[in-house]
């Protein structure tokens, strides 16, 4: 019976991710500034009852409720973060598809700057101990210095490796 | 019966990879011929009974045998018969039995195309495929089996996701898993190496075909998936960021370093201690994928039905073979012997440079996609990372990439000079500053980032088309010597062509549909016209038809070129419903031309005007260059992979040309 | 030694990431927290549904602990818990007040009320889906725990079971009866 129960909460909770129609025309706003900015930051929002939609993607009826009320209030004057406020108020941090800059995330947005930082750094590490590994001889090999004819001799090796 | 011999089929499987995964191994330990000689015995058998077990899976779901569990929750008698087929993989445990019989096909051929491995390498191999082999048959012989029956057996099935109904999806899956479980064989060759303490330029000669086979097949299964998503979603879009997308980008990502990193191993014996790890880390992140997808950590459009209970047995795998590879790279991965020497600048170096952007690339997806679930995990509360982010941190690593890649074939090995290369692209750079002026210019799309992205697109295109040039000779040498050239050379080095090639052709695809993307949504009714991007489409009207499974609506657009007045094209969109599971799908109807896609949608019918319906037009620029240039990648992965010193096993020796470098002494 | 080192890190960040998704095994990543978790109660004024004289405003949750549910007679899930909604009402244990969400036709809500029973001390009707959606609604039913003063103390999402009720929302209210 529980497994029934849960089922059907399953079923009436996730409105099934449909292919996108989203956006109806009576939806659309006259001023088409204001339409640009709603389908702008429609995009941002993310639909709470789909699989990783933004509301502008979703049929689901709640993101066509988050789509209207988006209209109306840049219709009222919202600025655009104040209606990304108004939503963040009702549904948390979740709703947004590009992750705010703060506390929890730093380690999200400061990553791949970091991840850069540490490779470049580790590529520079491997060149360097490259470097003193053969002056030193650290193979175990003898280091002579190469004689003017055997120079010439690598250099002209080398030139002929142009091919792969 | 047929099922029960598929589910018995099943359980020998799963012996015999055990005996797969370890008498050879011990054999190779111990340096006894007849142990190791099980291995490819035991992988021919391993694909015997793995393929009579699929066999009768399919022939339940041809045969609609719905005493089968499986069959019932995934097909129905009115499903045409390449979706009943298709249906045996469209499903969490049907896809799983196609894993491990990818599985058995990889280790096959390894027996097959392998004769020339030497034994204890070749016996190591098949056993770590075998490993593996019985991790997954312990999974889903334990977790998920397709052979359940129910009783009674039901008058007919529950259908399959009209979604997965689709010619381009149905083959999706089979292409994915062709390229996760081709990973595996890298990976196996890396713990074989690991195992033996022996990394060098012959072991990385062998590793490159597998790893480009895996490579296209990974790479085909990825397009696939953008492919549907563009004609079937609905709107256009063809990548989200979602994480089971990611699942499958990652791998490819550290696989296309994995190939660079081989070239150096097996030509300049360098970089190996780097080239087993990417190995290790593709088929890790393969696995990863399945972890994802099936378990229910992560919420998806794709996710299959979840059960935390698969998820944990799944993690146990995982801990398991990435933990056991990663340790066992701990252990024995300092003693692979560091290679050639090479300058930062140089063919090691711009690969090097390869490596080191592409993995930090997969680290970055890896991070954007698990951070909900690190933020979730520490009751932080609830974030979502979404395109936004991953466009932000993605792209700025993939420009250094683009632009190293003209450049990089015209370096020369262990040393070189940059700035003569540089001077040798210098009509490129011109042509790319010429590109990316003109894109500007344009009074409609003109943005920055566009004109950048089409800058890079043909500093790339045409730094390649120019090495290729440069490589022949051509026009600086006679024609017969220019042809003698091309003829000549190294099949490898024309796939490295076609597939850079290809990237900066698929480039300018994801150009055009990303910047310049033209939408309009309006009611119209039967004999109205609307304007999109220079094309007028004209509204004829919608009618009800009936589909094999299916009912839908069928609506007539006309499209003529605005000014004119002959039919350029005629669109027929869909809605449809099906019959079985009353879920409704769009079939937008598209035409496609070499500078953009007409895109047509019907939605609903209107509930105030009478006849009227809401409909979504769009003109979708450049988008068919996205699907050209990723078909020319994978055909000079394929290209690459008919190279002759790949079907070799030990490196040919021409009169007088030097053999892989040996370690320096 | 440190080579020692730096081949044990991808091992080292496996584990970590290991346990990571072990404790995601336990976590449902659909579950949304409320935002209006210990804040007062969005103000509204609710019309009546069709037949009745009144709805409701959150002025009429003050002043006693209370449980706002947000149903609709389309909602199939509503129906599972209504008969121990019933119950609660029978037994005048919590004082209910519905937010009938989204509903498409007149007199449907009335309707199911009188088909099924009717729980509520006041319905209201959010046609337009504002108040449920200033409740951070994500589908229904959801049922909120209200105190005396109004604010919000806690969200339930889905059906109200008894074993449920017995072991974590009637203990929520009997503690806040008593401030």
């Amino acid at each position: 019976m529980r497994f029934v129960a849960s089922l059907i909460m399953a079923l009436a909770l996730m409105l099934p991710a449909l292919p996108a129609l989203a956006v109806n025309p009576d939806e659309v706003l006259a001023d088409p500034n204001l339409e640009h900015r709603a389908r702008e930051l429609s995009k941002e929002l993310r639909c709470v009852v789909c699989q990783n939609q933004s509301i502008d993607d979703s049929d689901a009826e709640l993101a066509r409720d988050l789509r209207v009320i988006v209209r109306e209030r840049l219709t009222k004057g919202d600025s655009d973060q104040e209606v990304i406020d108004y939503v963040v108020a009702r549904y948390g941090d979740f709703v947004l598809l590009k992750p705010p800059f703060k506390g929890i995330t730093y380690f999200l947005w400061l990553g791949p700057i970091l991840f850069v930082t540490l490779g470049i750094a580790a590529v520079a590490v491997y060149y360097r101990k490259r470097q003193t590994t053969v002056a030193e001889g650290g193979d175990g090999s003898t280091n002579k210095k190469l004689s003017a004819d055997e120079k010439a001799r690598l250099d002209a090796l080398l030139k002929d490796e142009d091919d792969a | 019966m047929t099922v029960e011999i598929g589910h018995y089929a099943l359980v020998l499987a799963l012996f015999v990879s055990i005996l797969q995964g370890t008498v050879p191994l011990i054999g190779a330990a111990r340096g006894q011929h007849r142990w190791m000689a099980v291995a490819a015995p035991a992988s021919w058998a391993q694909l015997f009974t793995v393929s009579v077990a699929f066999a009768a899976l399919t022939v339940a779901y041809v045969g609609s045998d719905f005493s089968v569990l499986n069959v019932v929750k995934n097909s129905h008698t009115t499903k045409p018969l390449l979706y009943k087929i298709s249906g045996v993989w469209g499903n969490h445990e049907g896809s799983m039995l196609l894993w491990v019989l990818i599985l058995a096909i990889f280790g096959s051929a390894v027996s097959l195309f392998g004769r020339n491995l030497p034994e204890g390498l070749k016996a190591r191999v098949l056993s770590v495929q075998g490993l593996i082999a019985v991790g997954f048959l312990l999974f889903i012989l334990f977790t998920s089996n397709p052979f359940e029956r129910v009783f009674p057996p039901p008058p007919d099935g529950q259908s399959l996701n009209p979604l997965l109904q689709d010619p381009g999806l149905a083959f999706h899956p089979p292409f994915l898993y062709l390229g996760y479980v081709g990973f595996s064989m890298a990976f196996s060759f890396a713990i074989a190496a690991l195992l033996e303490g022996r990394v060098d330029p012959a072991w990385a000669r062998w590793v490159r075909p597998w790893t480009l086979a895996a490579w296209s097949f990974l790479t085909v299964g990825i397009v696939l998936g953008s492919w549907w998503a563009y004609y079937e979603l609905g709107w256009g879009g063809w990548w989200f960021w979602d994480p089971v997308e990611n699942a499958s980008f990652m791998p490819w990502l550290a696989g296309t370093a994995l190939l660079h990193s081989a070239i150096v191993a097996e030509k300049r014996d360098a970089l190996k201690a780097w080239t087993v790890f990417l190995a290790i880390v593709a088929f890790s992140l393969s696995l990863l994928g399945t972890f994802l997808v099936r378990s229910g950590v992560l919420t998806s459009v794709h996710a299959f039905a979840t059960d935390p209970q698969r998820g944990v047995f799944i993690l146990i795998l995982l801990i398991i073979a990435i933990g056991g590879s990663f340790a066992l790279f701990a252990w024995r991965g300092p003693a692979i012997k560091a290679g050639g020497m090479f300058k930062p600048v140089s063919r090691e170096g711009s690969l090097l440079l390869n490596n080191l952007l592409m993995t930090t690339a997969t680290a970055v997806v890896l991070l954007g996609t698990l951070y909900p679930l690190f933020i979730d995990a520490l009751d932080l509360g609830k974030v979502s990372v979404g395109a936004p982010f991953f466009n932000a941190a993605f792209i700025p690593i993939m420009i250094p990439l683009v632009l190293a890649m003209a450049v990089g074939p015209y370096l020369s090995w262990k040393r070189a000079d940059l700035f003569p290369a540089l001077l040798k692209l210098k009509f490129v750079f011109i042509a790319s500053l010429a590109a990316g002026a003109m894109t500007f210019s344009m009074k409609e799309g003109a943005s920055v980032l566009a004109s950048f992205g089409i800058f890079m697109a043909v500093w790339l295109g045409a730094g390649t088309v120019w090495e290729f040039a440069n490589r022949i000779k051509l026009f600086r040498a006679s024609l017969g010597e220019s042809l003698k050239r091309m003829v000549r050379m190294p099949r490898s080095m024309w796939g490295m062509s076609f597939t850079h090639f290809g990237l900066a052709v698929a480039i300018v695809g994801m150009i055009g549909a990303e910047a310049w993307k033209v939408e309009s949504i309006q009611m119209m009714k039967p004999g109205e016209t609307v304007t999109v991007a220079g094309w007028d489409y004209t509204f004829e009207g919608a009618r009800d038809v009936a589909g094999p499974n299916y009912a839908a609506l069928r609506a007539s657009f006309t499209v003529r070129r605005t000014g004119e007045d002959e039919i350029f094209v005629t669109l027929r969109p869909e809605k449809r419903v099906y019959t079985v599971s009353q879920r409704p799908t769009t079939e937008a109807a598209i035409h496609t031309t070499w500078l953009g896609d007409l895109y047509a949608v019907i939605g609903d019918p209107s509930e105030e005007i009478k006849g009227a319906f809401v409909t979504r037009l769009y003109f979708n620029p450049l988008v068919v260059w996205m699907w050209v240039g990723a078909s020319i990648m994978v055909f000079g992965g394929l290209v690459s992979l008919t190279d002759r010193r790949h079907r070799v096993g030990a490196p040919k020796r021409k009169s007088g040309a030097v053999p892989a470098a040996a370690p320096a002494e | 030694m440190s080579k020692r080192l730096i081949y044990l890190l991808p091992l080292g960040i496996f584990l970590i990431l290991a346990v990571y998704f072990a404790v995601g095994l336990t976590k449902d990543p659909r579950k949304l927290p409320s935002t209006l978790i210990n804040r007062e109660v969005p103000a509204f004024d609710l019309p009546a549904i069709q037949g009745f004289d009144r709805g409701f405003s959150s002025q009429d949750l003050m002043g006693q602990v209370t449980l706002v549910n947000i149903f609709g007679s389309w909602c199939v899930a509503c129906l599972a818990e209504h008969p121990f909604l019933m119950e609660l009402k029978k037994n005048n244990v919590i004082p209910i007040y519905g937010i009938d969400w989204r509903e498409k036709t007149d007199g449907a809500a009335t309707q199911w009320l009188e088909r099924h029973g009717n729980p509520y001390t006041l319905v209201g009707d959010d046609r337009d889906s504002r108040v449920s959606i200033d409740f951070g609604v994500t589908g229904a039913p959801e049922s909120f725990i209200v105190d005396k003063k109004g604010i919000v103390r806690y969200k339930h999402i889905g059906p109200i079971y008894p074993e449920t009720w017995r072991d974590t929302l009637f203990p929520i209210v009997e503690e806040l009866r008593k401030e």
